[in-house]
């Protein structure tokens, strides 16, 4: 866990040989602070600014509207479909790769990592050689009546794509770290897998697991590129958040376009928020930092 | 060779026939395999193969023609530079927050540790949007870089800023732990042997930082390289001058130029396997460094 542990821990008493003069500290903290405040904390006042800026009435107007309201219901229900399927498909490949041996393991793992390195426009690409009315599966699913691209369907699986690898990624390294004696104690005293996989494995995992989930619905309700392409920009019907940010904005309803874009930044700093909880709630007993 | 197999030999033999497929005492690994490799086939192996499958009627003559057509080039050499330039400024920005975060302590210090995932966990839309206003030649920054002559928003260097931007957690965030596990020992030793604190830093931070933080580096120029949504707001997208690849394989397709787009698009892919390759690789350099096990 020694990994995880780094955020809060105070190195104890820092050598003298150790201390950087004075001035270096106090650059350095300046230049990174800066770096910092003008690159993060920037943008993120000038959403909230923005969207504040033509006043309160006009903020809840925007929020009230019913594209907006819509794109939010595309937004959770894409997310609530998403988010389930990918922590079951993250518990496999954790289970899998950290707990069997079997040839091609390393190529599976670099699979598990790959939609995290192609362009999420290359992913709506895909999508619409599949499923669209040209593509490999277009005209079976015309023949009958199911509409993939430029519908819900389409947005669901370019969201699932973007965000496989998000629950997985958490859980290999720490299911690694953990081993497999305890499991293997419970079989020995009878348990069968179920019951292993609930009564040890899952209380085992559950902050990475959490951790996995809440970073893959940020994914989830912020991924723009891969949907954009798959959408069809249908107001009212399959038009998310983040869409819907970008066809304000492109009509210059520019204080709207900002009123929507602070919901998503609030959840992008909710998300902050969890991950510095689990990230306090992950080192359980920080003094325990013994020198063998 | 002719004489009998020993016993031993015997065994091993019949062990290594026998071991199934997916070995393991924990019961389970058929059905863990069935749904990650159906789940991986379905959602993610299944649409790449159809990217390169659609690009492939034409030979390789006619694949690289249309991959390398001038509005394309000119996309990547934007795109790539682009990115190479931003993940550059990442690396270096990115070890000295992760150092200062690390070494450092001073107030306000945790919450600026917590925003340093911001990138990640704000939509890139969301980013577009507030760097274009940023960064606009009336906005916060765009106004007093444009009274010095810069202009960013709607030029190609918005292109860079956005890319910066959506890339600095990657070094911080792989830097970070590896400065925290290099014994302190090590320094003091240097310091002891009369060295400088520059020259600790070279000389035994550096190379202890380094496999993390190319690994950092080659993490944030791959999300560059195929960043959309952050980049369309900052930029004025016109051909030839500041248009991303992304950008022309949407335009592609407006134009139902399927082919076309599957092409630009299987280049991109290639490009994504090939920096897996060196992700992997890098972080097999920096175990072996770091002395840990696989």
């Amino acid at each position: 866990m020694s990994a995880a542990g780094w955020q809060g821990q105070r190195r104890p008493q820092t050598a003298l040989a150790l201390r950087d003069p004075p001035w270096v500290r106090a650059l350095l903290i300046v230049l990174a602070v800066s770096v910092l405040l003008s690159f993060l904390v920037l943008p993120l006042a000038v959403v909230l600014m923005e969207a504040l800026r033509p006043g309160l009435d006009a903020y809840a107007a925007a929020l009230a509207d019913d594209n907006t309201h819509h794109a939010l219901l595309i937004t959770l229900v894409a997310a609530l479909l998403t988010v389930p399927l990918n922590l079951i498909f993250g518990i496999a490949a954790a289970w899998l790769v950290t707990r069997f041996r079997f040839p091609g393991k390393s190529l599976l793992i670099t699979l598990i990592d790959l939609p995290f390195s192609v362009s999420p426009v290359v992913v709506g690409l895909s999508l619409v050689l599949l499923y669209g009315a040209h593509g490999w599966f277009g005209a079976w699913l015309v023949a009958n009546g199911v509409k993939v691209v430029f519908a819900l369907p389409g947005i669901v699986l370019a969201t699932i794509f973007v965000t496989v690898p998000f629950v997985a990624r958490e859980l290999i390294p720490l299911m690694q770290a953990q081993g497999r004696e305890e499991e293997e104690a419970a079989l020995v005293l009878g348990a069968n897998g179920w019951q292993v996989l609930r009564h040890v494995t899952l209380p085992n995992i559950r902050i990475g697991l959490l951790y996995g989930v809440i970073l893959c619905n940020a994914r989830a309700m912020g991924e723009f590129g891969a949907v954009s392409v798959v959408s069809g920009h249908i107001r009212g019907q399959t038009v998310t958040l983040p869409l819907h940010v970008e066809m304000l904005y492109q009509e210059y309803q520019t204080a709207a376009a900002f009123a929507v874009a602070s919901m998503l930044a609030l959840l992008a700093l909710a998300t902050l928020l969890a991950q510095h909880a689990l990230e306090a709630l992950r080192r359980p007993h920080p003094p325990e930092e013994t020198s063998p | 060779m002719s004489a009998a197999a020993t016993p031993l030999q015997v065994g091993l033999r019949e062990a290594r026939v026998r071991r199934p497929l997916v070995d393991g005492v924990l019961p389970g690994g058929r059905l863990a395999a069935g749904i990650t490799i159906g789940w991986l086939g379905a959602i993610v192996l299944l649409p790449v193969a159809a990217v390169i499958l659609a690009s492939q009627p034409l030979d390789a003559a006619g694949f690289l023609a249309v991959s390398l057509e001038p509005r394309v080039l000119a996309s990547y050499r934007l795109t790539f530079g682009m990115s190479l330039a931003a993940a550059a400024i990442d690396l270096v920005a990115g070890v000295l927050i992760a150092w200062v975060l690390v070494r450092y302590h001073f107030p306000g210090r945790r919450l600026l540790d917590t925003l340093v995932d911001l990138p990640f966990a704000l939509p890139t839309a969301v980013a577009g949007i507030a760097l274009g206003n940023l960064y606009a030649p009336n906005g916060w920054l765009g106004a007093p870089l444009a009274a010095l002559g810069i202009e960013v928003a709607f030029k190609p260097l918005g292109v860079l800023v956005a890319l910066t931007f959506i890339g600095l957690p990657f070094v911080v965030r792989t830097v970070q732990p590896v400065l925290v596990e290099i014994a302190a020992e090590l320094e003091e030793v240097a310091a002891t042997l009369g060295a400088t604190r520059w020259q600790t830093f070279r000389h035994v931070v550096l190379p202890a930082i380094l496999p993390a933080a190319l690994t950092g580096f080659t993490l944030a120029f791959a999300r560059a390289v195929g960043e959309y949504g952050s980049v369309i707001f900052v930029t004025g997208n016109i051909p030839y001058v500041s248009e991303i690849t992304p950008l022309v394989i949407i335009s592609r397709l407006e134009e139902y130029d399927y082919r076309g787009a599957a092409v630009v698009g299987a280049t991109m892919l290639i490009f994504s396997f090939a920096i897996l390759f060196v992700i992997n690789a890098l972080q097999a350099w920096g175990q072996r460094r770091s002395g840990l096990p696989g």
